[in-house]
Formats: C-alpha cells, sequence, structure tokens
C-alpha cells in the first residue's frame, strides 16, 4: 500500500517538476493518437522510479533515500513479577541484530538476561532467574500485563503467552526482508556469481539457452507445419472447412492448459515441452498465415494474371509476399507466447531451464535468485520483441503500405 | 478492322433476397483496332462487370465476347489491365513490379532491362527503376501501373477508373500521359471513369452507360481525344464545343440518377 503509494507519488511528482521544467511546446491535438511519442524523461524517470522504490524499501545502499529500516541495536525493558517469594523486578536487554549477521558475541554474552533476535523475528523470552514454580509475569514496563496481552516497550512490544513466557518483536520498519524482497545490490551480486559459477551444475547461459533452443524448436516446428496450413486454409474451401473447427476450438485454449495432457501423452521431459510449445505456435501461425493469404487484394491477383503468371507464380509472388507482414507479425506474437509458455513449462519439471533456476531458487527461498530470475526472462523476452521489430522493418519494409 | 466484339452479352447476379440483378442486359459492341473507348456511367450500371468479363476474371451469364475472333476465356496476356489504385505488387521495387509479365513468361535478364528502361523513359519515370513502389506518390505509382501493363505488349488495355483516385492536377498530367501513350503504342484502349470531362476528353468514342439494367445508352464519337493529344489539353477543355458536349452528357446522367432514384427497386 505504502508502496503503491509512492510510486503514484513519484510518477505524479515527476510529471508535474517536468512539466514546469520543459520549455512549452505546441501539443498535438487531443485525440491525434499517431502524434504521441513516448516521452524520454518519462521513460528514463519510470526506470529509476522503480529502481528507486525497490531500493528504498529494501535498505539498498544504491540510493540515498531509504524508508525507515527494521530496528537494529541494544534495547530492554523492565518487568515485574509475582509469585510464592513474592513481587521481584527485572530487566532484559535485547540485541536486534541483521538476519545475516550472528549476534556479536563479545559486545555481551546472550545469557540469562541477555537475549539476541534477528530483525523482524520475534523471540521468547523466559526470564529464568525468577524461576520459582508459580512466578508470573505480571507487569511490563510499570503497566501491568495478563497473558494474551501485548504491551508496547522500546523498539519492539511484548506479548504475553499464556504459558507466561514474554514473545519480543522488535519494530519492523516499512523496509522489506530479504527473504520477501532482497536488495538490487544483492540479486546483482546474485547475478554475478551465477553468471560465474552456474546454478545447479549448470552455467547461468545454458539455463537460458535450454529455454530459448525449447523456443525456437517449438517455434520452427509451428510455423513449418502452420504456415502451409494456413495457406491451404486461405485457398481451398475444403482446407477451410476441415481445419477450421480445430483451429477455432484450439485457438483459445491457453497452451498452459494443456500442460497436464501433454505431460501424460509426452511425458514430461523435452519431448513433451517441444509438444507444447509447438502447439502454443501452431495456431497462432495457421491464423496468421490464413489471414496474411486472405487479405490480399484482389486487384493484385487478377493483375499478376493478366501478366502471364501461373497459378503457382501468383502462389510463389503475390500470395506468399504479400502475407509476410502478418507472417512476422505472428512470428512476434507466437515468440512472446513460447517464451512465458517455456518458463511455465520449466516451473513444472525441468532439469535446465530459466524456469526451473526459479523453482529450485523457490523452494530454498533464495528470493535474490527468483528476483534475479524474473528480470532476465522478462529482459530476454523484450530482447526477442525489439530483434523481431527490427528485422521485421529490414525484411517486410511494405508492411501497412499496400 | 475489330479487335473486340460483343454480341447480346448478359450477366446477372443473384441477390441476397433470392432476386437477380440484370448488371449487365443485351450489350453488343465492336470495338476496332486502336480505338480508346471511354465509358461512363453512374455507379452500379456494370462498367467494372464489363470489364473483368472482358479481362477474363468473370463469366458472362451469356452472350458472347470475342476477342481477335476467339471467346474470352480467362485473363491472358493478350489483355492488359490497370486498376485504380493499389494493386501494384508493394513488396517489388518498380523495375520488378514493371518486368513481372515478361519475367513470369521467362524472358532473359538482358531483355528485361532494355525493356523496363524504355517503358520507364515512356511514362516518365527514368532513374526510378530501383525504388519501392510505395515510396512513389499515387500519380507516380499510377505511371508504374501503365508501364507494367506495357511490357506485357498486349492487344487491348483495359483501366478501370485508372485515375479516380489521384488529385486534380495529377489527373490532368495523366490525362495527357494517356493520350501521349495510345498516340505512340497504338494500342487499343478501353477505360473506365466516373469524370464526365476525362470521359470527354480521352475518349475518341465516348460509350455513356445506364443502370438497372446495365446497358448502352449512347455511343459517340468525339473529336478531342485527338484534338489533344499532342496539343494543350486544357485549352481543349475550355472550347466552346466541348463544354457544350459535357452539359450534355451531364444532363443525360443527371436524368439517368433521377431516374434510378425514383424506381422503387432502387432503393433495395
Ligand atoms: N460479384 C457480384 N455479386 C453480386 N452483385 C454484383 C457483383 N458485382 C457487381 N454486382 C452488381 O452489379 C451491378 C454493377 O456493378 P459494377 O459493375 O461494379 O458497377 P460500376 O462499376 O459501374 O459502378 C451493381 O448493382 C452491383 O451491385
Ligand atoms: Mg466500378
Amino acid at each position: 500500500m505504502i508502496v503503491l503509494l509512492t510510486y503514484l507519488g513519484l510518477f505524479l511528482g515527476s510529471w508535474s517538476v517536468l512539466r514546469l521544467l520543459s520549455p512549452r511546446k505546441p501539443r498535438p491535438v487531443f485525440g491525434d493518437i499517431a502524434a504521441i511519442r513516448p516521452n524520454r524523461w518519462a521513460q528514463l524517470l519510470s526506470i529509476i522510479a522503480v529502481l528507486a522504490i525497490w531500493g528504498g524499501f529494501t535498505g539498498s545502499r544504491l540510493v540515498p533515500l531509504h524508508v525507515p529500516g527494521p530496528f537494529l541495536g541494544q534495547t530492554g525493558f523492565d518487568y515485574g513479577t509475582n509469585g510464592p517469594d513474592g513481587a521481584a523486578e527485572g530487566r532484559v536487554t535485547i540485541i536486534v541484530h541483521r538476519p545475516e549477521d550472528k549476534p556479536d558475541p563479545l559486545s555481551l554474552p546472550v545469557g540469562k538476561t541477555v537475549f539476541a533476535t534477528p530483525a523482524w523475528r520475534s523471540t521468547l523470552i523466559r526470564p529464568t532467574d525468577k524461576d520459582t514454580p508459580g512466578t508470573q509475569i505480571v507487569t511490563v514496563e510499570g503497566l501491568p500485563i495478563s497473558p494474551g496481552q501485548s504491551a508496547p516497550v522500546p523498539h519492539g512490544h511484548v506479548v504475553l503467552t499464556p504459558k507466561g513466557a514474554l514473545s519480543f518483536t522488535p519494530d519492523p520498519g516499512w523496509q522489506m526482508e530479504p527473504i520477501w524482497l532482497p536488495a538490487p545490490e544483492a540479486v546483482a551480486a546474485r547475478f554475478w556469481e551465477i553468471a560465474r559459477n552456474g546454478y545447479q551444475n549448470t552455467a547461468l547461459w545454458e539455463h537460458l539457452g535450454y529455454s530459448l533452443l525449447r523456443v525456437l524448436a517449438g517455434l520452427v516446428l509451428g510455423a513449418l507445419v502452420g504456415i502451409p496450413l494456413g495457406y491451404a486454409m486461405a485457398l481451398s474451401g475444403w482446407f477451410r472447412g476441415w481445419f477450421d473447427p480445430i483451429v477455432e476450438f484450439m485457438r483459445p485454449v491457453p497452451p498452459l492448459a494443456l500442460i497436464p495432457l501433454i505431460i501424460i501423452w509426452f511425458g514430461i521431459w523435452e519431448s513433451g515441452k517441444i509438444v507444447l510449445l509447438f502447439l502454443a505456435a501452431l495456431w497462432i501461425m495457421v491464423i496468421a498465415a490464413r489471414s496474411g493469404a486472405s487479405a490480399v487484394r484482389l486487384s493484385k491477383v487478377h493483375a499478376a494474371y493478366s501478366l502471364g503468371a501461373s497459378r503457382m507464380q501468383v502462389l510463389r509472388h503475390i500470395l506468399i509476399p504479400n502475407s509476410l507482414p502478418e507472417i512476422f507479425t505472428g512470428l512476434r506474437v507466437a515468440l512472446g507466447v513460447c517464451w512465458g509458455t517455456v518458463v511455465a513449462a520449466e516451473l513444472v519439471a525441468a532439469e535446465k531451464g530459466a524456469g526451473m533456476m526459479i523453482l529450485v531458487a523457490s523452494k530454498f527461498q533464495l528470493t535474490d535468485i527468483v528476483v534475479m530470475g524474473i528480470i532476465l526472462i522478462g529482459i530476454i523476452g523484450y530482447a526477442i520483441d525489439i530483434l523481431m521489430r527490427w528485422a521485421e522493418a529490414r525484411l517486410v519494409p511494405w508492411k501497412g503500405r499496400g | 478492322m475489330t479487335l473486340l466484339s460483343l454480341h447480346d452479352l448478359s450477366m446477372r447476379f443473384p441477390t441476397p433476397e433470392g432476386r437477380e440483378t440484370l448488371a449487365l442486359c443485351d450489350i453488343s459492341l465492336s470495338i476496332g483496332k486502336g480505338e480508346l473507348v471511354a465509358i461512363v456511367g453512374p455507379s452500379g450500371c456494370g462498367k467494372t462487370t464489363l470489364l473483368s468479363i472482358l479481362a477474363g476474371f468473370q463469366r458472362q451469364s451469356s452472350g458472347q465476347a470475342l476477342l481477335n475472333g476467339r471467346p474470352i476465356a480467362g485473363p491472358g496476356r493478350d489483355r492488359g489491365i490497370v486498376f485504380q489504385q493499389g494493386a501494384l505488387f508493394e513488396w517489388m521495387s518498380v523495375a520488378r513490379n514493371v518486368d513481372f509479365g515478361p519475367r513470369m513468361g521467362g524472358a532473359p535478364r538482358a531483355s528485361r532491362e532494355a525493356l523496363v528502361r524504355r517503358l520507364l523513359a515512356q511514362v516518365g519515370l527514368q532513374g526510378y527503376a530501383d525504388k519501392a513502389v510505395w515510396q512513389l506518390s499515387g500519380g507516380m505509382q499510377q505511371r508504374v501501373a501503365l508501364a507494367r501493363c506495357l511490357a506485357g505488349d498486349p492487344d487491348l488495355i483495359l483501366m478501370d477508373e485508372p485515375l479516380g483516385a489521384l488529385d486534380a492536377l495529377t489527373r490532368e498530367k495523366m490525362q495527357s500521359l494517356v493520350l501521349d501513350l495510345w498516340q505512340d503504342t497504338g494500342k487499343t484502349i478501353i477505360l473506365i471513369t466516373h469524370s464526365v470531362d476525362e470521359a470527354l476528353l480521352l475518349g475518341e468514342r465516348l460509350i455513356v452507360m445506364a443502370p438497372r439494367p446495365g446497358r448502352i445508352l449512347q455511343d459517340l464519337r468525339l473529336p478531342f481525344a485527338r484534338m489533344a493529344a499532342g496539343g494543350d489539353l486544357r485549352a481543349v477543355k475550355q472550347s466552346r464545343a466541348f463544354q457544350s458536349r459535357r452539359e450534355e452528357i451531364l444532363s443525360t446522367i443527371w436524368g439517368l440518377e433521377e431516374e434510378i432514384m425514383g424506381r422503387p427497386e432502387a432503393a433495395e
């Protein structure tokens, strides 16, 4: 909630600051959507904002401003007991340390009245020097307390458990625990480590390469079958009639829903994954090729015929090139879908792969690897799309100009 | 000498309501070699249908269409076609558009290159051979379409509103280009237009068609095309004779439109 509000604040803040700073330019007419270009500053600031929030809420050393972190250091409180020996007073000292550190044994010996706890974790405090049976804690910091109640103490609060012990929880602050979300530098450090040493006996590039290879294999197979099938459906009423129900039926089924069946049929390993990706790509490519070939302007086909072209020449020189832009769009969509599907399939089972990396790390609560994996998956997906757009501009420059 | 002759050519289309539209009704016509025929008429009078039967894209419901004495049985290289716009192959360069016909026919590269050079010069596009067609303006694209059609050396050139999408100025330039090409090549041209001015100017022979059913209303011989070819097109347009002809044709077509509006089937 606070994170969202901060994000909103950063969004509105940078917007208004930039509006004040940037020179007044004539703005396009409202509604002239074609004239809208993404604001360079907004792109830059958006990334900075995400990093700043991430760093700010995880106590990163990379950002100067943080939300208050958890209490660290030494604190303590007084308590009073009552029992067969009569009333007595006592004091405990608590050392709150970083989860990744051990409490410094030299500074204070942990013992009867000194306790240690990692930040964000509560600890049970049973003052053992007042251990006579029947002795009960009745006050904390001078105020009466009964079992089940909680009382504020310096840098935290205590709850008196029904069994008569005190459970101390240090102030958590607003920052997130590393196990929820590690700081950016922790993720980066983990990235270097895994990039150098690999993970689960496999190099990082091999994990990612495996995922990419699966995607490519599925996509190539899907295109090899789907594109000719799409053309056939565009050109022949028989093919269209025969395959339309299948395509229309399979199109809305998300590939992930096929995983269980595919595991049953093809097993959980490589062949199953490739079949899954093949199916994910297939319908997209069929539809792209079909609509690309169907979208041809009749006058182009007529012109070709009256210039003496044969049917095969019309297919080769008119229908196929005319459908290339749509096929490219289809390939782009299919690549995106396949990339998402492969990660999910690897989450189900894999020995190597980006999804497997995340899954295994999450089982060991290695959140930094999980976050790193998610970021890498996102970057690779984005890079693939940029590559496809670049290739599209190179290979089908006539797109949308017919 | 007769190149094309039509005998009682009719074309019927089924309508969605289960009735029939008579798009063409008993068209009889004979066109000689080298004629430049303009066809004008309100929309829906079957101009495009007639053209596509001549091109061989559609078959007539009844009647006969003979080209060089043989029935038309499909599209062929003996008839070139120029559409309004968007019929160029935008994935090919200008040169590859122009030599598409010969290339498909297996003509050797050297002869194709010479042909492209000659044709591009003829339509005023020297130096554009390697441009992508989508980089050209609408008028230039139609020049490419003309060159592409000429490359097949057809006996008959069919044009369906070839200049319809161009602005007025470009259109006049293209009109004189069409006249020049006609004079230079001696080709037989059938040109459909919905502009009466254009029809009067380009049509050495002018056919006025009427809708419902599609039929030939008038078949006129006009002097303006020969006057304008190689001469001053604008002066011809301003001449008294041209103006009065224009009024005549316009009022005929105007009357036709009124007539259609008044008829109950027209509301379909
Ligand atoms: N393929 C078709 N199916 C049904 N009706 C058609 C078809 N083509 C043309 N028509 C009808 O035939 C008539 C003539 O059409 P068209 O030749 O396109 O006229 P024009 O080109 O003179 O405007 C119109 O009424 C049109 O609705
Ligand atoms: Mg028409």
